[in-house]
């Protein structure tokens, strides 16, 4: 289980094939996040950014069978096309590798401390969040079961 | 007691300082004590904390709501909701 905030890059495939080990292994999910077509600044909070995604994949662990991860987020400066965030689950079975990937990304939107700050043409503006982004962790918290009604 | 509070990106920029070591009275020791505490400065700390709809706190790097006690030493961080992924 591998949670990293850094500067560097990060390569898909590398990351893919080291969680994927397991001889238990069924499904890899992976979610990567790119710059559209600003450059931005990421600002992070050294120490509480990577507990807070360490709590998350806690979170994950708790509501989804999940063999191995990885979560890599990166800060500084991004230009368009760059990757920002990483995150890939293993798991036996596909639907339990979805959703928790897809629960992590949400709940990194809401509960992990970056802030962007994009650099248009006309000045740089910070990012405001968006209301969609908490309605969208918000959701998981009304699924009292675990989530596991596809087996691949 | 004295607490360091620590401000980012748009509070760090707005207030033009990212960490300050704070003195405060024993009778201001919770979130809110402290709020107050630097709102009463006046200027851009009375401006940038004003509205704590878009403000955020962190007490020891745990999120944490206006009634959190305070201990000396603690690290207390304003700001902004956050935007990553």
């Amino acid at each position: 289980m591998k949670v990293s905030v850094q500067a560097e890059d990060f390569d898909l495939s590398t990351e893919v094939i080291e969680i994927s080990m397991n001889t238990r292994t069924g499904a890899v999910a992976s979610f990567v996040g790119v710059v559209r077509d600003v450059a931005m600044t990421l600002e992070h909070y050294p120490g509480m950014t990577e507990n807070a995604i360490k709590k998350i994949v806690e979170e994950a662990r708790s509501r989804w069978q999940i063999l191995d991860l990885v979560v890599i987020h990166r800060y500084g400066e991004l230009q368009p096309g760059d990757q920002i965030v990483l995150v890939a689950i293993a798991s036996s079975h596909r639907g339990d590798a979805f959703a928790a990937c897809q629960f992590i990304m949400d709940y990194l939107k809401t509960q992990a401390p970056f802030w962007k700050k994009e650099h248009h043409p006309e000045g740089a503006r910070w990012v405001n969040a968006l209301e969609s982004d908490d309605e969208a962790a918000a959701r998981w918290r009304k699924l009292k079961e675990p989530q596991r009604l596809l087996k691949s | 007691m004295k607490v360091k509070v620590l401000l980012f990106a748009n509070l760090r920029e707005r207030i033009g300082t990212s960490a300050e070591v704070v003195e405060i009275p024993d009778s201001a020791s919770t979130v809110a004590g402290l709020r107050m505490h630097l709102m009463r400065r006046g200027g851009a700390w009375q401006e940038a904390l004003a509205d704590m709809k878009v403000v955020r706190v962190a007490v020891n790097q745990d999120m944490a709501g206006a009634n959190a006690p305070l201990n000396p030493g603690d690290e207390v961080a304003f700001f902004p909701p956050v935007t990553g992924g």
